[in-house]
Formats: C-alpha cells, sequence, structure tokens
C-alpha cells in the first residue's frame, strides 16, 4: 500500500502532506503531553518491532505469504497517539532508508497508514468493546475488527489519492481496492488477534499500564475528527463524480448502453449486487453493501476466533 | 549475507559524493525527486538524461552497480504493482510506461542517497532542520533496535522451526503470531532496561 514517487500529482500530493502533517504534530504533541517519560524508548522500539514483525511471513496459498500491517496492533498495545507516531517512523525509515514509498508521496502514506488507520483501529476498538463488554475475549474482538477496518480505510484513501490524481478511474480502482483488502483485512484482523493473545498470555500487565483508548474522549473525537476530515476530502468527491465519471468512460469507450453491466461487476466485492443495478448508483451502493456485509462476516469471524483463543487459556492464569 | 546487505544500504567508500555534507545530499536527492515527479508524461528524452546523470553519479561515488540495481529491483514489483492499475482505463499504456519510468528514476535517487549516506547522518540532518525531537529520538532507537529484533526474531523462527516436524498452514500461522507477540514482549521489556540506561546516562525528555 506504499505509494511510490511519480504517482501522486501535485495537488493531492501536497493535501495528502498539510492533513499527515496535522494529524503527526497533534499526535506528537499529545504523546509529549500525556505519555511518562518512560514510555518514550517504548515507542521507539514499537516502531522497530512494527518493521520486524513485518518480516515474518504467514502463507497464504500456493507459494504466497502475507505479512503483518500493523497499524491496528500498536494501536491496541501502545494507545493511538503513540501508534501515530511509531507508524510514521516506519514509513520515514522505509522511504529514506529502503526506498520502500515515495518521498514526495510521504505525506500520502503517512496519511494513510500512520494517521487515518490508527485512528479509525482506535475508534473501532472503542465503539466494539462498548458494544462487546469488557474481559479479554470482547478485547480481542475489538481489535480484529479494528484491524479490518482500518486496513480497509487506509486502502480506500490510498485508491481515492490515486484516482484523484488522474492515474485510474475512480469506477475501477475504488471498487478494486475495496475488494482486495477486504481479504488482505480479513488476514490482518486474524494476525492481530493471534498476535494480541499471545501477548495477553504472556504477559497480562503489559497493557495495563499504556495509554488506553478509554477514557480519551477529547483526544478520541480529535483522532477520528483527523480520519474523517482525510476520509471525506478524498473519498467524497468520488461519490458526487462518479456517475460522470462512469459515463464519462461509457461514452468513451463507446457502450455506453451497457456501462452497469460491463464495468461493475468484474471488479465489484459482491457481484450479485451490482449486476442487476442500472446507472451510476450501481457500484458506489453495491460498495456500500459489501462493506456492510463484511464487517457482519468481519465481527462472526473475530468473535468465532476469539471464543477459540481465549477458550485455550486455562482458568486462572489471566 | 544477502539479506544483511540488503537491510544496510550504506557502501562505504572514498569518493567525492561520499564526502558532500548529508544535508546537502539529501537536499539535492529531494530536490532531484521533485524534479522528476514534474517532468511531464512521456519525455522519453528527459528521463534518459537523468538516467545517464545518475548513472554519471553513480559511477563517480565507485559503488558497486550490481548491488545498486539489486536494491532498485526489490522495490520495483511494487511500483509496477500499483502502475498496472493504469492499464484499466483507456489509453493506460502510455500512462503506465511513464509513470514505470518516473517512479524508477526516483528509486534510483533515493538507493544511490542511501548508498553514499549514513542513516546516522541522515538523522543528524533531521536533527538540525528542527524535526521534532519525539521524532527523531523515536527514529534513532527504531533504526538502533531494528537489527537487534530482526536477530532476535530470527533466532525465534529457527527455534520453532526447529521443533516443528510437520509445518501446517495453520501452524505456520500459530506460530508466526506466537513469535510476534513474544517479539513485544521482549521489545516492551528491553525498552524499559533502554529508558534506564538512557537516564543513567543523563537523558532528559
Amino acid at each position: 500500500m506504499h505509494i511510490p514517487d511519480g504517482f501522486l500529482d501535485l495537488r493531492t500530493a501536497a493535501t495528502a502532506a498539510v492533513l499527515a502533517g496535522a494529524g503527526l504534530a497533534f499526535a506528537l504533541r499529545d504523546v509529549r503531553r500525556r505519555l511518562p517519560a518512560r514510555r518514550v524508548p517504548l515507542i521507539g522500539l514499537a516502531a522497530a518491532f512494527v518493521f520486524a514483525a513485518q518480516m515474518i511471513n504467514f502463507p497464504v496459498a500456493a507459494g504466497t505469504s502475507g505479512h503483518l500491517i500493523g497499524a491496528a496492533l500498536v494501536t491496541v498495545l501502545l494507545g493511538p497517539g503513540p501508534a501515530v507516531v511509531a507508524m510514521t517512523a516506519v514509513l520515514l525509515l522505509q522511504s529514506l532508508m529502503f526506498a520502500d514509498g515515495g518521498i514526495t508521496a510521504l505525506g500520502a502514506n503517512v496519511l494513510n497508514l500512520a494517521v487515518i488507520a490508527p485512528a479509525v483501529a482506535a475508534l473501532v476498538y472503542a465503539l466494539v468493546r462498548r458494544l462487546a463488554g469488557s474481559g479479554q475475549r470482547s478485547m480481542l474482538i475489538a481489535a480484529g475488527c479494528a484491524a479490518w477496518c482500518s486496513t480497509l480505510a487506509a486502502a480506500l484513501a490510498c485508491a481515492a489519492q490515486l484516482a484523484a490524481s488522474g492515474i485510474v478511474p475512480w469506477t475501477t480502482v475504488l471498487p478494486a481496492m475495496g475488494a482486495v483488502h477486504m481479504v488482505i483485512g480479513l488476514a490482518e484482523a486474524v494476525i492481530t488477534m493471534l498476535v494480541l493473545a499471545v501477548v495477553v498470555r504472556a504477559r497480562p500487565d503489559i497493557l495495563e499500564g499504556m495509554d488506553s483508548v478509554e477514557g480519551r474522549r477529547r483526544a478520541m473525537a480529535a483522532y477520528c475528527a483527523a480520519a474523517g476530515i482525510a476520509l471525506v476530502v478524498f473519498v467524497a468527491p468520488f461519490a458526487s463524480s462518479m456517475p460522470d465519471g462512469l459515463e464519462h468512460v461509457a461514452e468513451r469507450l463507446g457502450f455506453a448502453s451497457h456501462a452497469s453491466q460491463t464495468l461493475s461487476p468484474g471488479f465489484a466485492p459482491l457481484p450479485d449486487y451490482s449486476v442487476e443495478a442500472l446507472g451510476g448508483d450501481s457500484v458506489w451502493l453495491s460498495t456500500v453493501i459489501a462493506g456492510g456485509i463484511g464487517t457482519l462476516v468481519v465481527f462472526g469471524i473475530a468473535w468465532w476466533l476469539a471464543r477459540a483463543l481465549t477458550a485455550r487459556v486455562p482458568p486462572g492464569r489471566h | 549475507m544477502l539479506r544483511d546487505r540488503l537491510l544496510s544500504p550504506y557502501q562505504h567508500g572514498v569518493s567525492r559524493v561520499h564526502g558532500w555534507s548529508p544535508g546537502r545530499k539529501l537536499g539535492a536527492a529531494l530536490v532531484g525527486v521533485v524534479l522528476v515527479v514534474l517532468l511531464p508524461r512521456g519525455a522519453w528524452a528527459a528521463y534518459a538524461a537523468t538516467a545517464f546523470g545518475l548513472l554519471a553519479v553513480a559511477l563517480a561515488a565507485r559503488l558497486d552497480l550490481r548491488q545498486l540495481g539489486l536494491r532498485v529491483l526489490l522495490v520495483e514489483p511494487f511500483v509496477i504493482g500499483i502502475a498496472l492499475l493504469a492499464l484499466l482505463r483507456p489509453g493506460g499504456l502510455p500512462v503506465f510506461l511513464s509513470i514505470v519510468a518516473k517512479s524508477t528514476l526516483c528509486l534510483v535517487i533515493m538507493v544511490l542517497l542511501t548508498a553514499t549516506t549514513r542513516f546516522s547522518d541522515l538523522l543528524g540532518v533531521l536533527w538540525r532542520v528542527r524535526v521534532p525531537t519525539l521524532l527523531v529520538t523515536t527514529l534513532a532507537l527504531m533504526y538502533r533496535y531494528l537489527f537487534v529484533l530482526l536477530a532476535e526474531s530470527e533466532r525465534m523462527q529457527r527455534a520453532r522451526r526447529s521443533r516443528t516436524f510437520v509445518p501446517s498452514r495453520t501452524g505456520a500461522w500459530r506460530g508466526g503470531a506466537e513469535v510476534a507477540g513474544l517479539l513485544f514482549v521482549r521489545a516492551s521489556e528491553r525498552a524499559e532496561r533502554v529508558y534506564l540506561a538512557m537516564c543513567a546516562r543523563g537523558w532528559k525528555s
């Protein structure tokens, strides 16, 4: 999901950089004010941990393998402020030292993976914990949902930036990236839950001293606002300009009458929903419906996995 | 070892390029990247000229060209992967080719920068241009312990493998998660020791 140099146009890159800078500045201030000094080195080590954990391969199928992204995991373990700083450090090092992710696209990459992803993760985590109650199981469920949602949100923001730069049309990139990252997010959710279960089993006390997500209404509101503004700035034009874009493409390719049938099914996450719908709204609608269904599925899987994971721990160990 | 060489991009050498001040090199690299990004699509003559210029810098710095190429190839799949999206639009092929060319040129610039400049020197530059202290501290600590944690993770994975006879997919996932989880626990315990060591040496946040 790291955007290299040369993909974004000036306007998009600058907007993303400003938003990312604002988010990072807020997080730095928040951490400086609230985090005890003895926790500061932990941010650096957590960043190194994310980097090292990204190198651990999880075999998927046919020789391919995936790896952790880690934004949601760090958010749950350290809290949103330190997570923003740690993820920013990871992206900075990757782009400066390994040329992984462009320098001019650094603002966009930081915005997607180090501001939007932790903010969405923190929001979803807090919401699901409120719904699912306290205890280890609800923590795991919430972390799984947070990981999935944050991966999807980061991917959508990334897709929107690419589309805003005129690399790809809205109508293909958003559903395509959305669909792919709904699956990737599932893996992210499972890995996050597995890792978190290990941490909690080995050191149940480790989460207690952390900068917890709960009970921090104002900071949480600020992070949510940051993610919300960023998503609105980049994704909202999609909602309004999309029918025009679709018609434009359809006219150019000369199949205006078949537009909805030929353009959407291949890329829509749930083809059933887009095949029958007509007009430009179909892709948008099917994406939203697929997102809703995906969320329910993820919640179910997270609940099942959390049950399986917590059942292994003998009572009295935590 | 190949992996160690990939993880440390700096190539030690004595040359004019190595001798330039890190701040100037970072500035030049940033300007270069921005200029390449601003080149219009399809300006093939300009791309070729930039490529020759970069080759000249690499030769002047007496760098191992094979290793430079390897580093570029390592990241190139991601560039092409994202650029493939451009093929989805009508008439996307020229856009695709231009983007890949521009992106690769930017990659080469950054690879040249890191091959001739130590990361600690770059950190010094960030410090001087007043990047927030907390971020620089985080970066410095991250860079310092990155290799320690990577080695630790590798040790744990090797130990895991040597104790598992039949590697199944679920087993691999559980094993990987076990390694990652314990890696975090160890990292946080190490962070406490690091804090004490930092305080003992007069560190103030």
